[in-house]
């Protein structure tokens, strides 16, 4: 080995510099007061980035510009004008996004050689596939997360007979195809297309058969996918900040992963090929269980809130679909003005992404201090006197606890059934997301308000201001 | 392997485990908005994007360049946007419009 002696270009030096403001940016994530400035942060070390690689023999100017500002465009047009309620989707979307750019790069590298007349090295041309399997599979798999979290296509799990053994034949032809073009056989180049093609489908069917809850656990794992593919990019071009990049963003998706998954005392393997929801609904289906529920009004609840000492409100994904956290809002500031003190119980996988609830709170205005994680407020329970349930369901559910039976069990939940009464907030009786039976909702002390989420707490609103 | 894979690797895995280590001190309230922030940061591969499609031997025609670009400055410009529109709406309890005697119980 000989040491490279060469001068290191101001470009390196630039990249340098940009990747150590994307580890500040991440670093001041760490509280919400420097949040947003390690956003900036990371967003100028990107801007310094861009600016040292256009100044390196740019030609095609017209299509770059003209690309980098409709992108642009369409990119702010749509980030601003998103629905907060909307935001997984939208995270969803710029992951593809990213997962789709990087899959072309690695192949626009490799054609680079090819019509150079050169061969690429076996080290290029196994980066490069690595990219576009990586890349293509995040592609396609964020297309079909975001049509079952806009609900363009159903949510429920698809499943079909032989599901595992079509994704492992695809599998195998990637991994086939993967070894010709780097042993680098004639047309290499074909069977690259061919593995490109083939874990865009494999992308595609690896989320169909994930259920809408499930999808905390995909989002973040596309994300750590899109952030592999950008890093093994770097491989390809030899790029440091690629490298780095890619690196934190998989890092960061992989323990988002993990996390999700242990909030739900799943293994990832599990989530993503159990075809969890499948199993559920038959059971639960079968025998669709009889239960004696209490139905109260508006009114009714507005008295219990009204005359209690403490609310520990408990936000899932009805209160997102109703939009409802608006009226949530309103409703804590009537009870605190009576002298209510009101909680939020916010569960892990709460919603479809990781923290979902509490950025839909911040967007009412509830500051976060007043929202406390499961291992905090699962105490408090007991000396509260109501626990609302907005549009929540499996995370409190107590089978998880006691009923080994129970496709939940050992899930850790919010002990919402230890509170002096429960109120809570539902569509209908119809049986849940995932379709699993809740004694939560037979408990003597629990009480039913039903309809949609938002019109609920607003009657709710307007019976404590009677009051 | 050639020795300068190797030295790649090894940026790769300590980065990864910087990564790691950072990532472990956000709090879950902020889990959206870290999502969020790695999603732009992933839009990084705009530099790869700018060096395939827009030097003199791009091997893309306009139109595949013009695709690449387009989907790597979406990832870019739409992941910094929607973060930054994410945290300014995070607030501790200041200007909120209630008694100042919260937080005991």
């Amino acid at each position: 080995m000989t040491v490279d002696t060469t001068a290191a270009s101001w470009v390196d030096v630039a990249y340098l510099i940009t990747a150590i403001c994307f580890i500040f940016g991440l670093r001041f994530l760490s509280s919400p007061k420097t949040a947003r400035l390690g956003n900036r942060i990371s967003a100028v070390g990107m801007l310094i980035a861009v600016v040292a690689t256009l100044s390196q023999g740019i030609v095609n100017w017209w299509v770059l510009g003209s690309a980098l500002i409709v992108g642009a465009a369409i990119g702010i047009v749509s980030a601003q004008r998103v629905k907060m309620t909307a935001m997984p989707q939208m995270v969803a979307i710029f992951n593809g996004a990213g997962g789709g750019a990087a899959a072309l790069v690695a192949a626009g590298e490799l054609l680079k050689v090819f019509n150079a007349g050169g061969t690429p090295t076996q080290d290029v041309s196994f980066t490069s596939v690595l990219s576009a399997v990586i890349g293509s599979i995040s592609f396609a798999g964020s297309i079909i997360a975001f049509l079952k979290l806009q609900e363009v296509m159903t949510g429920r799990p698809i499943t079909y007979p032989g599901q595992q053994i079509v994704n492992a034949l695809i599998a195998l032809v990637i991994v086939v195809g993967w070894g010709l073009v780097v042993a680098n056989v004639p047309n290499s180049l074909e069977y690259f297309w061919i593995v490109l093609a083939a874990s865009f489908v494999l992308g595609i069917l690896f989320v169909l058969p994930i259920g809408g809850a499930d999808m905390p656990v995909v989002i973040s794992l596309l994300n750590s996918f899109t952030g592999l593919a950008a890093a093994s990019t770097g491989f390809v071009l030899g790029n440091n900040v690629l490298i780095i990049a890619g690196a934190l963003v998989g890092a960061s998706g992989t323990l988002l992963t993990v996390l999700m998954g242990k909030a739900m005392n799943r293994s990832v393997t599990n989530v993503l090929f159990g075809a969890f929801g499948a199993v559920k609904t038959t059971t639960a289906g079968g025998a669709a269980k009889e239960h004696n529920v209490r139905s109260v009004t508006a009114g009714d609840v507005a008295a219990m809130l009204a005359y209690a000492n403490q609310v520990i409100i408990v936000p899932g994904y009805g209160m997102a679909v109703a939009q409802a956290q608006h009226s949530i809002r309103e409703l804590e500031d009537v009870l605190e003005k009576r002298g209510v003190e009101v909680k939020y119980a916010i569960h892990p996988v709460a919603g479809r992404m990781p923290g979902h609830m509490n950025v839909l709170l911040a967007e009412a205005n509830v500051p976060y201090t007043s929202l406390y994680d499961m291992d905090d407020i699962n105490p408090e329970f007991e000396r509260t006197d109501v626990a609302l349930v907005v549009g929540a369901n499996d995370v409190t559910n107590p089978a998880a606890r006691t009923d080994k039976n129970s496709p939940i069990y050992g899930m850790p939940i919010l002990d919402v059934d230890k509170a002096a009464n429960v109120v809570v907030l539902k569509r209908s009786m119809a049986s849940g997301f995932a379709g699993i039976d809740n004694p939560l909702f037979d408990d003597p002390k629990t009480v039913m308000l039903f309809g949609d989420a938002k019109k609920s707490i607003d009657g709710v609103v307007a019976g404590v201001k009677a009051l | 392997m050639t020795v300068h894979l190797l030295t790649e690797l090894t940026v790769f895995i300590l980065a990864l485990f910087v990564g790691l280590e950072v990532i472990s001190r956000v709090p879950t309230m902020l889990h959206t908005p870290l999502m969020s922030a790695t999603n732009a940061i992933h839009g990084i591969v705009l530099v790869g994007a700018i060096l395939v499609a827009g030097t003199a031997d791009a091997p893309f025609n306009a139109i595949v360049s013009f695709i690449l670009v387009l989907l790597a400055s979406l990832n870019v410009f739409g992941g910094y946007t929607v973060t930054e529109r994410m945290l300014e709406m995070f607030r501790p309890k200041v200007q909120a419009s209630k008694a100042p005697t919260d937080g005991t119980p």
